[in-house]
């Protein structure tokens, strides 16, 4: 199940150069991009791991593709996302966060059902891949 | 097949910058022959690429030798410029830094602080002044060999996101080239700048009090050639920046004459009072109090 989400989720993968045009974009809005990564992509899982810290006074989407690069190497079947923050006065917040990349093989979600009283349902979804260890997850998968 | 090299340049605006850069500097006319020099190549090799005769990028990585304040950061900027309005860098910014901003205090501190300055610079220009402090080679646990790995690395895989200027005394950069091949190879561009003589000294600080808004009396002027004519004979001799030093030190004595005046007799202090420095302003200076050498020191002695 392929995941999406932030922006640009309702379009396929972006290219490089087209990662590249909406880096400068960014650095162009004067915000600061970083990296982040996770192999437990749950919606609401908003705690991914930092690649290095945030870039503060870039000029050109090189630098940071460069540090796309580095992540994507150390992390070959992870996801990676690059943020833009906008520190502006009254904003400081995200503008823009869009993956860069994704595992190769996505198992996708389990729908769990837990009876409570009542017989009422709670639902809650669970990615197969999380069964397994992090660090584990989508590698194990695509070596099989 | 063919390609109009004047189009070339009036497209990329270089003219412009080159006549800036003839107008704004005194002097250098080595340095301004070399600068022409690159950027014919520069506009050359940008139209083999559009016919197809040329696929890599030049190397475009410069060493830039010569006492301080001869104007190797003013041409670096300058030289940002011709490469952003040419194509060879895409934003054309000049990140100027020292051995304090490569290098860190303690393992593992470096490349991050390396890498931090590099990712800045590129779409741009690096300009190192003293290159040669990265490398120490009495202590061999030195942090400055991991900086200089990084940076050859970088000069030579991202050819395309930055171009790396070096900077420094021409024989301290000549030993560092020497001891490190890997940037000598790498380096396609080596300009030399030398001192000013006495009269483009004074022409420089005749511009330096227009921009100021000053003027200078003929005595004044007449003082400040003999300022000049000492100051070169003196250890410490910085070229145009001792120049600009004397200037502004002139401008707190003529300030703290103004004052003193106006406080013992009062009254209005015109315009033309405010603009002019006296020769009395530039005499005070200790330099018409030391002894003047027979020996004239080696102008590019360290310090």
């Amino acid at each position: 199940m392929r995941i999406t989400q932030g922006t640009f989720s309702f379009l396929p993968d972006l290219t490089d150069d087209e990662i590249k045009a909406q880096i400068d974009y960014a650095l162009g809005k004067g915000w600061a991009c970083s990296i982040e990564f996770t192999d437990d992509p749950h919606p609401r899982n908003t705690y991914w791991d930092m690649w290095g810290m945030p870039m503060f006074d870039m000029k050109d989407a090189s630098a940071v593709m460069m540090e796309v690069t580095a992540c994507r190497k150390a992390k070959p079947d992870q996801y990676i996302k690059v943020n833009a923050f906008d520190n502006s006065r009254g904003i400081e917040s995200m503008a823009m966060s869009f993956l860069v990349q994704r595992p190769a093989e996505e198992p996708g979600y389990r729908l769990q059902r837990q009876e409570t009283r009542d017989r009422q349902l709670r639902y809650t979804t669970e990615s197969y891949a999380t069964a397994r260890p992090s660090g584990a997850r989508y590698r194990a998968s695509s070596a099989e | 097949m063919s390609v109009d090299l004047q189009a070339l340049l009036r497209d990329a605006k270089v003219t412009e910058v080159l006549e800036k850069l003839d107008r704004e500097l005194v002097g250098l006319a080595p340095v301004k022959a070399r600068i022409r020099e690159t950027a014919a190549f520069l506009v050359v090799s940008r139209a083999r690429a559009q016919l197809g005769l040329e696929a890599a990028t030049p190397n475009l990585h410069m060493s830039f030798t010569g006492n301080p304040g001869t104007g190797k950061t003013t041409v670096a900027l300058r030289m940002a410029d011709i490469l952003h309005r040419l194509g060879y860098v895409r934003k054309g910014h000049l990140v100027s830094v020292t051995r304090d901003d490569l290098v860190g205090q303690y393992i593992g501190h470096t490349a991050p602080k390396t890498k931090e300055i590099l990712k800045k610079a590129m779409g741009g220009v690096l300009f190192i002044d003293e290159a040669y402090y990265l490398y120490r080679p009495e202590n061999e646990r030195d942090y400055g060999q991991e900086s200089i790995e990084i940076l050859l690395q970088v000069m030579e895989n991202h050819r395309d996101d930055l171009v790396v200027i070096l900077a420094g005394y021409k024989d301290r950069m000549d030993t560092f080239f020497r001891s490190n091949p890997g940037f000598s190879s790498r380096i396609a561009h080596h300009i030399d700048f030398p001192d000013y003589s006495e009269p483009e000294l004074m022409s420089i600080a005749q511009l330096m009090v227009e921009r100021m808004n000053y003027r200078l009396d003929t005595e004044a002027q007449a003082a400040l050639r003999e300022y000049i004519e000492r100051r070169v004979q003196q250890p410490h001799f910085a070229n145009a920046r001792s120049i600009r030093n004397a200037l502004d030190r002139a401008r707190l004595r003529q300030a703290s004459r103004l004052f003193d005046r106006a406080l013992e007799h009062g009254g209005a202090t015109g315009v033309d009072e405010l603009q002019s420095l006296s020769a009395s302003d530039i005499r005070a200076s200790r330099v018409f109090h030391a002894p003047v050498t027979d020996t004239k020191p080696e102008r590019h002695a360290h310090h």
